[in-house]
């Protein structure tokens, strides 16, 4: 597949034109068959654009109701007075019996209506477990090509917010005074080690400084256990506190984004290909889980050859369906 | 005993019409009326720029100045209100909350422009913020900043203004928003509670002073239209108050210990069609409150018959004026004692309520208390959630309401033959003018002052003292509402509130054909989900000042349960906003709700601001309190329905809905 030159679209989505940016986000959540060819053309090209190579995408994960929305809304202020670029995707349950959904976090966030370089989108889970859309990703992707920050704010789940990481160049992990699962979680080596830690509600300093310790030697246990991102042993994980409806912290915690992006800089491009590769095989196994996977060859076989893809300029989501069809077809020819 | 006709009589309640609209001088002139009619107190209903800290200038108060109540801007405003009203005679009660500090600021200073002690004035100020939060949607700042302002007014009338019921403390509102007799008990508790925590809190009573504070706790109550459970929610409020006060706070003076409270009848319950039975629903509901001697209302206002069409006439008033006046006057009921003390029905009811909202306290204060729970979303959640319940009981039939779902034929009702004319409409030009006086206003004043005013204003409230003396002298210098809230605002940021939607399900799933609807329209979007490759998103916006929003979050959640995607930001979001969100979320339907009656300003701007957006063609409905003339004219500019509280059957406005979404994906 060749890159394609951008056209008009991926031109004005380039250049943060929002309704542009909005049909894009339409067409990558677009499920039909016949939609798939142009949102892996869109977002082939989209790929390349200067604004997704240089930009960061931060995920933000946490318990139900510690403030995720709202430290988003205050993340995003403050990167927009340093003059950055800000995109959200929010992502929401959906109902199981209905489907539906009521997209909630987009009440928490208060912005200018008439500023052009923020835009939040809203995304329902519509069945999918990880925490994320099944437009998550693509949706990132086309942030990514519009604005200078990403921001991911998963449904808070808790433990089951893994597909983050394939998303995230950064994952922040909110928790607030007192919560105390998290920390066991942390201990026990359940929860993967974040690479940035909030403690979100420090309105009250002596709770906040209590939880921070307590945090503190949680990370202890925890690197002891090796629960560390495989991918990443040698950044130390910070802990910020803020409040997000007083607006304290969050200059830390923009700091910390940064240190954080710094030091990712060299393994960058590694990271977002690794993410690429696990959320294609994810997205696979999910559906078709180890008997998918033995019969195209086994994990090793299917993980050389989706990096090659990938390599090649294919997407996941486009991927996964090509693997899917051929393991249709595999199952059609033995029984 | 007495004989026939000759018994003592007790003395009447406090008799009230809440009302004010237009201007100052129109709202003084029909005060003066009313209090000729008969009426012993006044009841002063301000618009919604004044109950959310706008002057008419500001954009955002576009099309709700003067529409449900008085604007009040400054001194000069106050002292037209109650131009002729000597105020050390009257009892003044006020619906006043996020500006509650600031309102009666102005009415001390037109007190004393009068030559009157403020140790004399008497009256009310509602200043109960946490029901705004949950229902009433007028406040401004953070919980936080709330409360210290509620506990200033508290602290400083004790001894200043000595006579004055610093805060109503409102279960009212939450009816209004759904709530069951235990919520509404439990609530109204938790809320005192809070308060009267906050108070201790500041430390500026002395503990021997503080059951006086208590006894000047009074509440605004509902009473809906199963009169008999709402008589012994009055008794088992008697009961839970004495209780909170004697253990909780240690008020050993029964009298501080009195519950006192004033009531305003459902009007959740007041219907659209046959409008007429209206009146014998607030009859019903205004026994409800004075049966009971032992537990009887100190003061009653009631709605009117036209109350789900617009807003009431004075005609319309009077007629409710003269239903509380037979009741009291013509009828026998002042000459008895307490009809119910040893009905042993009515007493296993009370008590039955009295658990159950005792235990709902106690929920509510394990989860932190009332502020706790306003921010966690929790009790708003449940709110919408019992609301969910009623009307799908209603739509179903379970619950009958008369003209409704049941007894639908009848003959047309003379009242509404000429329907535009059955409601009070205000005229348009009182929003410019306001803007040019105010104008004036700021031109003619000593800007010196007002400057000086404003920064002694944030001075306090950036240290920890009283908000009270320094709104005084604001006022007297000649401050405008608009100036002291967005000082404010400055000082201590803005707050929204929870929807309560996210969370919220619906408990009984419907059965029967109810089910079958509900699965027919899943299906249906189901369908057009597979052939548009996304699932239909609608988003319903509430632009303007707006705070009604049990319409919005109920279309909400429904939409949700039949299977849309549904953004739903909450109360007061500008129509620029609106559009923005529309743009951001790729939205196929926009609903907009609006009750407040500043639908011809807002719905063609949203409209306007959409086809700008290049977003012409999406769709988009209204609903609310929308009169049919001014339905014909939104929908000749474009809009696809307009939906009033007659389209009482969610499933069909959903079945529309989805129609319209199908028809506008077909067009494409
Ligand atoms: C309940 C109520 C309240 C509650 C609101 C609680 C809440 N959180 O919603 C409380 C007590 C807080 C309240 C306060 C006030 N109220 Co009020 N209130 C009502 C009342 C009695 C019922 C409204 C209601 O909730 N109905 C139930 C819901 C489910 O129905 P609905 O909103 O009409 O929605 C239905 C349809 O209209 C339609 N619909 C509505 N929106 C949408 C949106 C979409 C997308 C769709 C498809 C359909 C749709 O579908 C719904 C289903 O049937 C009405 C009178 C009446 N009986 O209608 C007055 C009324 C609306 N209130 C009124 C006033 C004036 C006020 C105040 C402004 C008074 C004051 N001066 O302070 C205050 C302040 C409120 C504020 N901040 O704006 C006036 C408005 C006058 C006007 N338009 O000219 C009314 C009409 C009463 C009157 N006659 O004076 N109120
Ligand atoms: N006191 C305090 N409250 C906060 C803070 N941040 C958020 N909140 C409140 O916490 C509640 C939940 O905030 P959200 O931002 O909706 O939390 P969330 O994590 O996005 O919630 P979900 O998306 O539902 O999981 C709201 O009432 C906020 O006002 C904070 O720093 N301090
Ligand atoms: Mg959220």
């Amino acid at each position: 597949m060749p890159p394609s030159e951008p056209d008009d679209d991926a031109r004005q989505v380039m250049s943060a034109d929002k309704a542009a940016v909005s049909r894009a986000l339409n067409l990558v959540e677009d499920r039909r068959a016949e939609s798939h060819a142009r949102v892996a053309d869109l977002l082939a090209v989209l790929k390349d654009s200067p604004k997704a190579a240089g930009g960061h995408r931060v995920g933000l994960t946490g318990p139900p109701g510690v403030g995720k929305s709202t430290l988003t809304s205050a993340l995003a202020r403050s990167l927009r007075q340093r003059g950055r670029t800000v995109g959200v995707v929010a992502v929401d349950p959906s109902s199981i019996r209905s489907g539906g959904s009521l997209l909630g976090d987009r009440a928490r966030m208060s912005f200018d209506p008439t500023d052009k370089g923020l835009f939040v989108r809203s995304l329902a889970t519509a069945g999918e477990v990880g925490g994320l859309a099944y437009a998550a990703n693509s949706s990132v992707r086309v942030l990514a090509a519009a604005y200078d920050t990403v921001v991911v704010e998963t449904t808070g789940v808790g433990q089951s917010e893994i597909d983050i990481v394939h998303v995230a160049d950064t994952v922040v992990l909110v928790i607030q005074p007192g919560s105390g699962d998290v920390l066991q979680f942390l201990k026990a080596g359940i929860m993967e080690i974040p690479d940035i830690l909030v403690v979100n509600k420090a309105d009250h300093d002596e709770l906040a400084r209590r939880a921070v310790a307590d945090l503190r030697g949680a990370l202890r246990t925890a690197h002891a256990a090796g629960a560390d991102r495989d991918r990443d042993s040698d950044w130390e994980t910070p802990i910020v506190a803020t409040s997000a409806t007083k607006g304290t912290g969050i200059d830390e915690l923009i700091d910390a984004l940064d240190a954080h992006r710094g030091h990712l800089e060299t393994t960058l491009q590694t990271r977002r290909r690794q993410g690429e590769v696990q959320w294609t095989l994810d997205l696979f196994s999910r559906k078709h889980g180890e008997h998918g996977v033995s019969t195209l060859g086994g994990l090793a076989t299917l993980k050389a050859r989706t990096e090659q893809e990938l390599d090649g300029g294919e997407t996941p989501l486009s991927l996964c369906e090509r693997l899917s069809r051929e393991y249709v077809a595999a199952l059609g020819q033995t029984t | 005993m007495a004989q026939d006709g000759k018994r003592e009589r007790d003395r009447p309640w406090i008799m009230r019409t809440y009302s004010g609209h237009s201007t100052a001088a129109a709202s003084n002139e029909l005060y003066r009326t009313n209090l000729a009619k008969g009426q012993t107190g006044l009841s002063v209903a301000f618009d919604l720029p004044t109950q959310t800290g706008y002057d008419a200038d500001d954009p955002l108060a576009r099309g709700e100045v003067g529409k449900v109540g008085v604007p009040i801007s400054h001194l000069g405003d106050m002292r037209d209100l109650f131009d002729g009203i000597p105020l050390d005679q009257m009892n003044t009660s006020m619906t006043i909350n996020a500006t509650a500090v600031w309102l009666l600021s102005l009415y001390i200073a037109a007190a004393e422009d009068q030559g009157v002690d403020p140790h004399v004035l008497r009256g009310t100020t509602q200043n109960d913020i946490i029901k705004e939060y949950l229902s009433r949607g007028t406040h401004i700042f953070p919980p936080a900043a709330s409360m210290r302002l509620t506990t200033d007014l508290i602290t400083y009338t004790v001894d200043e203004v000595p006579k004055w019921n610093p805060i109503n403390i409102c279960s009212y509102h939450l009816q209004e928003a759904g709530a069951t007799p235990t919520q509404e008990l439990a609530y109204a508790l938790v809320t005192a509670i809070g308060v009267l925590d906050a108070v201790k809190a500041t430390g500026r009573i002395p503990e021997s002073e503080f059951g006086k504070v208590v006894g000047r706790i009074s509440f605004f109550v509902n009473a809906g239209i199963r009169f008999v459970e709402e008589l012994c929610k009055m008794r088992a409020f008697v009961e839970l108050w004495d209780r909170v006060t004697q253990e909780r706070y240690g008020v050993t003076d029964p009298k501080q210990r009195r519950f006192r409270y004033g009531v305003q009848v459902n009007s959740l319950g007041l219907t659209e069609q046959q409008p007429e039975n209206n009146v014998i629903r607030i009859v019903l509901e205004m026994l409800a409150v004075t049966l009971s001697k032992d537990a009887r209302a100190r003061a009653i206002q009631l709605p009117a018959w036209n109350e789900a069409l617009g807003l009431p006439r004075p005609w319309d008033q009077q007629w409710s004026l003269r239903a509380q006046q037979i009741l009291a006057y013509e009828s026998d009921l002042l000459e008895y004692a307490d009809l119910f003390k040893g009905s042993e029905v009515v007493e296993a009811r009370t008590q039955e309520l009295v658990d159950s909202a005792w235990e709902e306290v106690q929920e509510v204060l394990k989860r932190g208390g009332a502020v706790e729970a306003v921010e966690s979303g929790y009790i708003k959640q449940k709110l919408v959630e019992s609301n969910a319940t009623r009307l799908r009981s209603i739509e179903s039939g379970e619950q009958t309401v008369v003209g409704v779902n049941k007894y639908v034929e009848g003959a047309p009702s003379p009242l509404i033959e000429n329907l535009d004319e059955a409601i009070l409409t205000v005229d348009p030009e009182v929003d410019a003018n306001k803007r040019a006086e105010l104008a004036r206003w700021k031109m003619e004043r000593d800007n010196g002052a007002v400057e000086e005013a404003l920064a002694e204003l944030r001075r306090v409230a950036e240290s920890d003292g009283n908000m009270m003396p320094a709104s005084i002298a604001a006022a007297h210098a000649g401050v405008t509402t608009g100036e002291w809230a967005n000082l404010l605002r400055q000082v201590w940021g803005e707050y929204r509130a929870p929807t309560g939607v996210a969370g919220a399900t619906v408990k009984s799933s419907p059965t029967g054909a109810a089910a079958q609807t509900v699965e027919r329209l899943r299906n249906r979007l189901h369908d057009l989900e597979a052939r548009m490759g996304r699932r239909p998103k609608l988003l319903v916006g509430k632009p303007g000042l707006d705070g009604h929003s049990n319409g919005a979050e109920q279309i909400a959640i429904k939409a949700r349960d039949v299977g849309f995607d549904v953004v739903y930001e909450g109360i007061r979001v500008s129509p620029e906003q609106i559009v923005a969100s529309a743009l951001e979320e790729g939205v196929h339907l926009i609903g907009l709700s609006i009750l407040s009656g500043s639908h011809l300003a807002l719905v063609p701007e949203v409209v306007e601001r959409l086809a700008d957006a290049g977003l012409g063609d999406v769709p988009v409905v209204a609903g609310g309190i929308i009169p049919e003339a001014d339905a014909e004219r939104l929908r000749a500019e474009g809009i696809a329905a307009v939906y009033t509280p007659k389209d009482f059957e969610l499933d069909h406005i959903m079945s529309d809905l989805i129609d319209l979404v199908d028809r506008e994906n077909a067009a494409e």
